[in-house]
């Protein structure tokens, strides 16, 4: 085991120690050490070929959302790095165990504004958990183990290591066996019991109690706890964004989702609970709408692993600092005795009944697409949601990822989220465009077994489409793309449309043949103009044994409701057409 | 807006100051000073920043999110020594010399260097001392002004103790594998 090493065969040993298995990148001048002992091991850590270091990123990420893995990409210095730069963003903000592996030009010139030198530490330091710039081989196989270590603890976030050539290519008898150093790194997982009971003592009592739950349930394995825990109490759920597959949509206690485009009887519901218990969800700013206003009548308790998430959008009662998995597991074991609960149970009951005729009242799924499918639009978007939504139930086995925009809103809205946790993957926080696409690579290569259906608006799926060819190359059949074309930038339109006075100022969009092009890539392509033609167009994308783009050009304007305008409260909707 | 001392124990590595710094910046907290130095025990670096904040409870929770910060203590309430240090290079003309040497006395300041037509003058107090020290001394004429900004020490034997914190080095949170 102590045999001599260099830098680059260190690395890729590091990697295998830690468990990784793909890469995705794209090789450059400075990261060639690493490009060449990567052949030495290519049995066991195979590599990707990107076309872009932006679909490098986007698509390490797609595999560790949909796997809870580390997901690794690699760039060049320079341009290469920099181009990592949106994904690395994006996995802060969705705290996604992200490894960015960056070649650097060699120690001697460094600092000098050698050729394709730059400052990618510095550049990533406020997006990264944290970053390295290693120089010296000695180092290498301790920062790997760190910098894993930091990605895949805790709360999750990219790390960046940043290797300057010569570190790559020198050698040295690896020390695998270093202790970590990290005096200032413990994140706690278990929650402080105190304030546990207290949190049971505040829920037991509410008479109109509500669950939020959001990214930490999924990335802390937690959905057969709040399962649990949701049936016990008979307390209602709330899915954000990222908390879709936390909870499964066909159960009795679901909701559906919150916040700018959820629905009006979750909003409402926040608007008049009485406790609020956050799992793992960060009141974001598209949950809460306006902060100072977010759920008025209500004491809330908050579980997150971050410390520093608890009490900085909104005020909390009960913190609790702490992994969701374990916290409920806590709160289960100091729940009494299920006799104790019936008054409780009574309260909760009223309210779920006063929350579903809320429902009945307000605009919920079902009146949104027939709204939409009785407009005489030849290809409402509702529609392509609709079947696709029943196709998929019908035959199982589907991951969706998608984009940002309308269509992710959509995705979101219309389709019935009940396949479990990591089979709903987009870019949330940092609202990528250009996610889906090579995201949904990732989340193929993660699992083969089931078909990957990327949907995608006409403007996301134009910045990186390129990786098309990556999938083909890769061999990889089992990647659908829908895209949800209307000609705009839709959902910077809907806001022109709704607030400027229809000023539709760069947002129409042109594009080119998406069907022809998606051929000229080797895939099928099909477009879908009208709503007949819809489920024959899915039916045979499933049937197609390889990947298969679907052009469906949707009535162009069309508007996501409901919806909070941004800043307002959200009991402020504008819930149909009609509201604007 | 109020203005806090934060007293920071962090491990001493490349580009920990200006994780801290851009930190501080980015969150949109404006940081009145930063002094840095070594700690009494080898590897970790002992930092304190003055910033204004309405909510510092935020600044404390985002300066633990950094790897390398080890403790973040708010001292602003508690009894401190402060300290701060400036330098001046003041103009000394042969008349003005004598009345210059005894004001510093009454400070408790220290004459440094004489030239022929300027003196460096060192005074050490806390942040109002230093503050009034450079207002006694403006008006004969300031030519270079230096300050360290702002060291804190608890009182008593209450603090924060470097040393404590490297015995748990290795002693990380213990990750929990997510259940299927």
């Amino acid at each position: 085991m102590s045999e001599t090493r260099t830098g680059a065969q260190i690395m890729c040993e590091a990697l295998i120690r830690e468990g990784v298995e793909v890469m995705f990148g794209i090789p450059g001048g400075a990261i060639m050490p690493f490009y060449y002992a990567m052949w030495e091991y290519r049995d066991r850590l195979r590599h990707v070929l990107c076309r872009h270091e932006q679909g490098a990123g986007h698509a390490a990420e797609g595999y560790a959302r949909s796997t809870g893995r580390l997901g690794v990409c690699i760039g060049t210095s320079g341009p290469g790095v920099t181009n990592l730069v949106t994904p690395i963003a994006d996995a802060m903000m969705d705290s996604t165990p992200l490894l960015a592996i960056c070649g650097q030009v060699g120690s001697h010139v460094l600092g000098k504004d050698a050729f394709q030198e730059t400052d990618i530490t510095g550049i990533t330091m406020p997006i990264t958990k944290h970053n390295y710039l290693v120089k010296d081989v000695n180092d290498l196989a301790y920062v790997f183990k760190e910098a894993i270590h930091i990605a895949t603890t805790g709360r999750p976030g990219p790390v960046l290591i940043d290797i300057t050539k010569d570190a790559m290519q020198k050698s040295t008898v690896p020390n695998w066996d270093q202790k970590l150093n990290l005096p200032g790194y413990k994140p706690t997982y278990v929650p402080n019991r105190r304030q546990v009971r207290e949190a049971v003592k505040l829920l037991l009592s509410a008479q109109k109690p509500l669950i939020i739950a959001g990214n930490g349930v999924i990335m802390s394995g937690a959905v057969e706890e709040l399962r649990h825990f949701a049936e016990t109490l008979r307390i209602p759920v709330i899915t954000t964004l990222h908390g879709i597959g936390s909870f499964p949509e066909s159960h009795p206690l679901s909701l559906g989702m919150p916040g700018m485009h959820g629905w009006v009887h979750c909003n409402r519901a926040i608007q008049e609970c009485d406790v609020l218990f956050n799992i793992g969800g960060r009141f974001d700013d598209r949950v809460t709408g306006k902060a100072s206003t977010f759920a008025p009548n209500a004491k809330v308790i908050h579980v997150d692993i971050d410390p520093s998430e608890i009490g900085k959008n909104v005020k909390v009662t009960v913190p609790i600092v702490g992994d969701a998995r374990l916290t409920l597991q806590a709160l289960l074991e100091e729940l009494p005795p299920r006799e104790e609960l019936a008054e409780f149970h009574s309260y909760a009951s009223d309210w779920l009944e006063h929350i579903r005729d809320l429902q009945e009242k307000h605009q919920g799924k079902q009146q949104y697409i027939n709204r939409a499918n009785t407009a005489h639009w030849a290809l409402p978007p509702h529609d392509v949601y609709e079947k696709l939504n029943r196709t998929l139930a019908a035959r199982g086995n589907y991951r969706v990822v998608t984009d940002v925009g309308q269509h992710q809103m959509w995705a979101a809205q219309l389709i019935d989220w009940n396949a479990g946790p990591r089979t709903h993957i987009t870019s949330g926080g940092a609202g990528t465009m250009g996610f889906a696409v090579p995201a949904s690579l990732g989340v193929a290569i993660a699992h083969p077994n089931d078909t990957i259906w990327a949907i995608v608006g006409d403007g996301g799926f134009q910045m990186t489409n390129q990786e098309m060819a990556t999938i083909v190359q890769e061999k990889i059949k089992n990647i659908k793309i829908a895209v949800i074309n209307n000609g705009y930038l839709g959902m910077v339109r809907q806001w022109q449309e709704l607030f400027e006075n229809k000023r539709y100022s760069g947002t129409p969009l042109s594009g080119p043949d998406f069907a022809r092009l998606a051929e000229a890539y080797g895939w099928k392509g099909l477009t879908v103009e009208h709503s007949d033609q819809v489920q024959a167009a899915i039916d045979e994308a499933h049937a197609t044994d390889g990947p298969v783009l679907i052009d469906f050009r949707v009535e162009r304007e069309v508007n996501v409701f409901p919806m909070v305008p941004q800043n307002k409260s959200i009991a402020e909707m504008i819930i149909t057409e009609a509201d604007a | 807006m109020k203005t806090h001392t934060i007293v920071l124990l962090v491990q001493d590595r490349p580009g920990v100051l200006s994780r801290v710094a851009g930190l501080v910046r980015r969150r949109g907290y404006n940081i009145q000073s930063l002094a840095v130095g070594h700690s009494e025990q080898p590897g970790v670096s002992r930092m304190t920043i003055v910033v204004e904040s309405e909510d510092v409870e935020q600044v404390v929770k985002q300066l633990y999110r950094l790897i390398e910060v080890i403790k973040v203590s708010d001292v602003t309430d508690d009894p401190t020594v402060e300290r701060e240090m400036v330098v001046l290079k003041l103009n000394a003309s042969s008349s003005s010399r004598h009345e210059i040497v005894s004001m510093c006395g009454v400070f408790d300041a220290k004459i440094v260097d004489v030239g022929a037509s300027t003196m460096i003058v060192e005074m050490t107090g806390t942040p109002a001392k230093v503050e009034n020290f450079i207002e006694v001394v403006r008006p004969y004429g300031i030519r270079e002004l230096m300050r360290t900004g702002r060291i804190a020490m608890v009182r008593g034997a209450r603090g924060q103790f470097a040393t404590e914190y490297v015995e748990h080095a290795g002693g990380n949170g213990v990750p929990v594998p997510a259940s299927k």
